[in-house]
């Protein structure tokens, strides 16, 4: 999850070569054994895993921005304290995986800067906007559903540090996502106003969610290695489809419309046909042309900018310290 | 008044400081000069929601009238809302939330410890349980501000300068009125008026280790527990209450 753009980018794709060490490594890998920091590693196995980590830390970042716009506006004070709990999830999220992304040997400092340069990718969906109270139902119950389903699969990926983090990640995911459904689920118990708000949240959220996947199997360049080094278990459009399958039963339970005339049960697959998603649209979202992709990334380099004389203060501060203890 | 009122009014005030903090360290949310900020700041937003619940609904059963936290929290207009002017204060930077947080927490963790013996066991347990949660605060906060007080000169002028425009908020904390001296009375919550000088002290050490000027206690402004506030509060509840009041009797 979090991850779609890397599909994109094949420079990471070499070729084993045969050397004595890859096969070695690509045995332990084949064996079900975890890679760890210090163990030999190729060097597109680790580029490639730096990518896809800090992508992955990257969303959980930005993703607090959507979210984080409702907490003032939240309707209850139960749902504020959810909410807020989700949103100091998501930044403890963003933690986790950027130490794992530290074992591999990038400095946090550098991949703050690969963010706000727009040189690193974060995931997509958060650069659409949150104009409702259902679009927080919304997000938790599909964009944490769909993270969810990609995330699952990397509990067992090869690299020690990345699986132990997606183990907690996953189980606080779940959570969020169950609250999430518990917001739409009222929502759409509720008046006329708020079922109106519920479907218009569905709407605008659905293909989006369905896009976290990234591109179909056909377009996607770096499914086979990534499979076999077991960060990837599963094909962009095998996950795509079971998120599919489970949530189209979630949106009758809560007597909310899909927003895709063509999505049906189809008997013979034991699997539901859906539409065609607007890859177009997904292509222009992650070249920077979303609703909300300068809005995210201002936040984040003005939350940056407006901190750093704080950050400068710590370290005076801390080095003052130090100083002391040692004239002491 | 009545002791049914007094306590009312007593229980609002300490809901009321607590949920108007609370939505103003929200604010911070994805916003924080560093990350482990962020998340400490939404962890310390949800305690002050969780003990904003705690007092308003005991608020609310008190006074009978059937009104919840929620109806307490989101549909009552400013003139009714109790909190002191110091908690509604606006984030501005990092060192003048820390100024703020550090101001009232410093007088909150006394009143706690006074109402932690408060003959009245609910008030009593809930102070048990949120002096843990303002000691840890108090530890991270009074650490920040010594960084940003001892840091570097624009740090130092930064928080010093908010320490000089947050003081006349403070003197609102320690005056006694109507509905303390009937706590003090009934054994339910500490008298004000005693907890300054500790204030004082530990504020004072802190802002001397933090190489910070004690400011003067000028002229101090008030009348937030009144209902007399600034004009920041409109736009807080403003936002805050903007659903509740759109779609009256909604269920969420
Ligand atoms: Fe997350
Ligand atoms: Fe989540």
């Amino acid at each position: 999850m979090y991850t779609q753009g890397l599909d994109q980018k094949p420079d990471t794709e070499k070729q084993v070569d045969g050397t004595e060490q890859l096969v070695r490594f690509q045995a332990r890998i084949d064996a079900d054994e975890k890679i760890e920091p210090k163990d030999w590693m190729p060097d597109g196995y680790r580029k490639t895993l730096i990518r896809q980590i800090s992508q992955h830390a990257h969303s959980e970042i930005v993703g607090m921005l959507p979210e984080g716009n409702w907490i003032t506006r939240a309707p209850t004070l139960r749902r504020k304290a959810i909410l807020l709990a989700k949103v100091q999830d998501e930044a403890g999220h963003g933690l986790y995986l950027y130490s794992a992304t530290e074992t591999l040997g990038v400095s946090r400092d550098q991949l703050t800067e690969q963010l706000l340069t727009g040189k690193a990718k974060y995931s997509s969906i958060f650069n659409y906007p949150t104009l409702s109270w259902a679009d927080i139902g919304a997000i938790g119950w599909l964009v944490d559903g769909a993270a969810i389903m990609n995330q699952i699969p990397l509990c067992r990926c090869s690299y020690g540090p990345y699986a132990r983090a997606m183990v907690r990640v996953c189980k606080e995911e779940s959570f969020h996502q169950r609250q999430g459904f518990e917001i739409m689920l009222e929502l759409s118990r509720g008046s006329d106003a708020q079922r109106r708000m519920a479907q218009d949240a569905l709407n605008r959220w659905w293909w989006p969610s369905l896009m976290m996947f990234g591109p179909s199997d056909v377009d996607s360049k770096h499914s086979a290695q990534s499979m076999a080094w077991k960060i990837k278990r599963f094909s962009n459009d095998e996950l795509r489809q079971k998120f599919v399958d489970v949530t189209v039963p979630q949106a009758e339970f809560l007597g909310l419309t899909m927003p895709d005339t063509d999505l049906d049960w189809n008997e013979s697959r034991g699997h539901y046909d859906f539409g065609e998603i607007d890859w177009q649209e997904f292509y222009e979202v992650l070249k920077g042309n979303g609703p909300c992709n300068r809005e995210r990334l201002a936040a984040r380099q003005s939350a940056h900018d407006d901190g750093a004389w704080v950050r400068t203060a710590a370290v005076a501060y801390a080095q003052k310290q130090k100083r002391r203890c040692q004239a002491a | 008044m009545t002791d049914k009122t007094h306590l009312f009014e007593y229980l609002l005030r300490l809901g009321d400081n607590a949920l108007v903090l609370g939505q103003r360290l929200g604010e911070w949310v994805a916003h924080g000069p560093e990350l482990e900020e962020e998340m400490a700041m939404a962890n310390f937003a949800l305690d002050y929601i969780g003990q904003a619940r705690l007092f308003l609904s005991y608020a609310g059963e008190v006074e009978g009238q059937r009104r919840d936290e929620d109806q307490l929290a989101f549909l009552r207009d400013s003139i009714d809302f109790k909190n002191v002017l110091l908690v509604e204060q606006p984030n501005g930077d990092f060192g003048q939330t820390i100024a703020r947080q550090f101001l009232y927490e410093s007088f909150y963790q006394f009143q706690l410890e006074g109402l932690s013996r408060s003959t009245d066991t609910r008030i009593a347990e809930i102070a048990e349980r949120v002096s843990k949660e303002i000691r840890y605060h108090l530890r991270h906060t009074r650490k920040w501000v010594l960084r940003l007080g001892d840091g570097t000169d624009e740090s130092h002028k930064r928080i010093q300068n908010s320490f000089d425009e947050l003081w006349r908020f403070s003197g609102e904390l320690f005056v006694a009125d109507e509905t303390d001296n009937w706590a003090v009375e009934h054994g339910i919550g500490p008298n004000p008026e005693t907890l300054s000088s500790r204030w004082n002290q530990f504020v004072g050490a802190a802002l001397t280790e933090a190489t910070l000027i004690q400011p003067d206690d000028g002229w101090m402004d008030g009348g937030g527990r009144y209902g007399r506030h600034s004009e920041h509060l409109g736009y807080l509840l403003a936002d805050m209450q903007f659903l509740q009041r759109a779609y009256p009797a909604a269920s969420w």
